[in-house]
């Protein structure tokens, strides 16, 4: 479903991005996992069009992302970002109905605020924090919010920036647990990016490791404690010693 | 440092504020496009309205009727020297409806607004929220920018209005109470000197202004940098902008309205 294939990105002298490929079939569930700046939200990014790659091909369903209509395109995507990215104006409701009070997905307002409050409650909230401003809700409530907003549209493809960075071990095992079943629930293929083995281990179909701008190493999330990979015996096992430096 | 490097530094200024001018107009541009083509988003126009207009009064109100004030004693004080006295009506409406009011409602939406587009599109920046409103399907420019310079372009040349009403209300009431001037002649001889024109200039002046605000509120927001740091650098620099390029254009439009 999405395939991205020799994709090159620096910013000046540091080369992000260094030829990297990837494949993630439809209605599976990645999760890419690197060191900080080696390049992950860079990735997630170019595939919906937020950064532009220097040179390299992304396809999704066989086009290039950067071809066709660019709403219908957005459209079919749902993100969770890593700080949740709520509008601060806008009450949670607004925030999770946001693409369904404008634009082509547009509905009536009482229609759009129902189906806000539904993906709320889906994302284990009750129906008064509809109201509330983001600023007055805990981080771990932002995160499900995001949650919410992410699967308002029921996209078919959902991206999740660090989707536990920041939360208690027992909330990120809320959002980990709630994010598997949505995949599976609504059948969309997924594309997560953390450095938390434990999200992991609970969202991932296959795992792919990216390191100095190239995808090191890739397979089922069965296979990545048997790799043999030293990169990523190193990153999964957290040991400082390895062909990953410590200090970057 | 020898000639050629000197060269070679002025060369480098000269282009970065060359990129740095097309960048703008570029973005001064693609607002009015995306001003003038759907979708339009009214809420945030009528936010944007309230923010810039009403909300600006009590400071644009107490700034002029301030300025009006100290004009009528400047005016007075000075007229003094050689027997003008009698001038202050007809020197406050004219200070104050071509000059003062116009600059000084400016320059405090530019203190007010614009700081305040800035630091609020630089934190959406930093906060991914306008990589969000993307993922939306939602156009920043359209969202965030378009409305706000829309709604400085009607509000600005109100407030204008306002301030020159109030300014010269100022003066009346320090003229008529501490100066001893007659109210009813006080009004006869503003009223009598002012011109359309004049009124006209600090309408369209206001308007200019407004622009001014608005976009470079918007403009640094957008460029902001990353962090605290970034929000305000991009808050200051857009300030900084906004008061040279309203007093720039004010040089201008005075030449347009009274030298020509």
């Amino acid at each position: 479903m999405i395939r991205m294939q020799n994709v090159h990105k620096a910013f000046g002298d540091n080369r992000v991005l260094r030829g990297m490929d990837l494949h993630i079939p439809k209605g599976t569930s990645m999760v890419i996992i690197g060191g900080s700046g080696t390049g992950k939200s860079v990735a997630l990014k170019s595939v919906l069009g937020l950064i532009k790659p220097d040179s390299g091909t992304i396809l999704v369903d066989g086009k290039p992302s950067d071809s066709g209509d660019r709403d219908a395109f957005l459209a079919r995507f749902g993100m969770l970002f890593q700080g949740g990215a709520l509008f601060d104006s806008l009450p949670v409701w607004q925030n999770v109905g946001f693409r369904l009070l404008r634009g082509s997905l547009k509905r009536p307002e009482a229609e759009a605020r129902e189906i806000a409050i539904e993906k709320l409650r889906r994302v284990g909230l009750k129906a008064d924090v509809a109201d509330r401003l983001p600023a007055e809700l805990s981080g771990g409530m932002q995160k499900r919010v995001g949650l919410a907003r992410a699967i308002a549209a029921e996209p078919e493809i959902i991206f999740f920036d660090e989707p536990t960075t920041g939360l208690d071990p027992i909330m990120s095992g809320v959002i980990n647990d709630l994010i598997r079943e949505i995949v599976v629930e609504m059948g969309a293929t997924a594309m997560t990016i953390t450095h938390d083995m434990s999200s992991v281990r609970a969202i991932a179909d296959n795992v792919a490791m990216l390191h100095d701008g190239v995808i090191q190493w890739t397979g089922p999330v069965a296979d990545m404690d048997a790799s043999g990979d030293p990169y990523l015996d190193q990153f999964i096992h957290g040991r400082a010693e390895g062909p990953i430096e410590a200090v970057r | 440092m020898n000639p050629l490097s000197l060269l070679a530094h002025l060369g480098r200024v000269v282009l970065t504020a060359l990129a740095a001018l097309g960048r703008l107009s570029l973005f001064a541009v693609s607002t009015l496009t995306h001003m003038l083509r759907p979708p339009f988003y009214p809420r945030e126009f009528f936010s944007a309205l309230l923010n810039v207009g009403w909300l600006s009064l009590p400071v644009v109100g107490l700034t002029a009727v301030f300025t009006g004030g100290a004009l009528a004693l400047q005016i007075y004080s000075g007229g003094a020297r050689f027997n003008a006295e009698a001038v202050v009506p007809q020197i406050v409406a004219i200070g104050i409806v071509r000059e003062l009011g116009p600059v000084l409602v400016g320059l405090m939406i530019a203190a007010r607004v614009t700081s305040s587009i800035a630091a609020e599109i630089a934190t959406m920046k930093v906060t991914e929220q306008i990589d969000a409103l993307v993922t939306l399907s939602t156009h920043p420019m359209k969202y965030l920018v378009a409305p706000r310079v829309a709604a400085a372009l009607i509000t600005v040349p109100l407030l204008v209005a306002v301030g020159d009403i109030i300014g010269i209300a100022g003066g009346y009431v320090v003229a008529t109470q501490n100066l001893g001037f007659n109210p009813a002649a006080y009004i006869k001889n503003t009223v009598d000197f002012l011109e359309l024109k004049d009124v006209i200039s600090s309408l369209v002046k206001g308007c200019a202004f407004g622009g001014i605000a608005a976009t470079m509120g918007c403009y640094y927001g957008m460029q902001s940098g990353r962090g605290a740091q970034g929000v305000g650098a991009a808050t200051k620099s857009s300030v900084e902008a906004a008061a040279i390029l309203i007093l720039a254009a004010n040089f201008v439009l005075t030449g347009v309205f009274f030298s020509l």
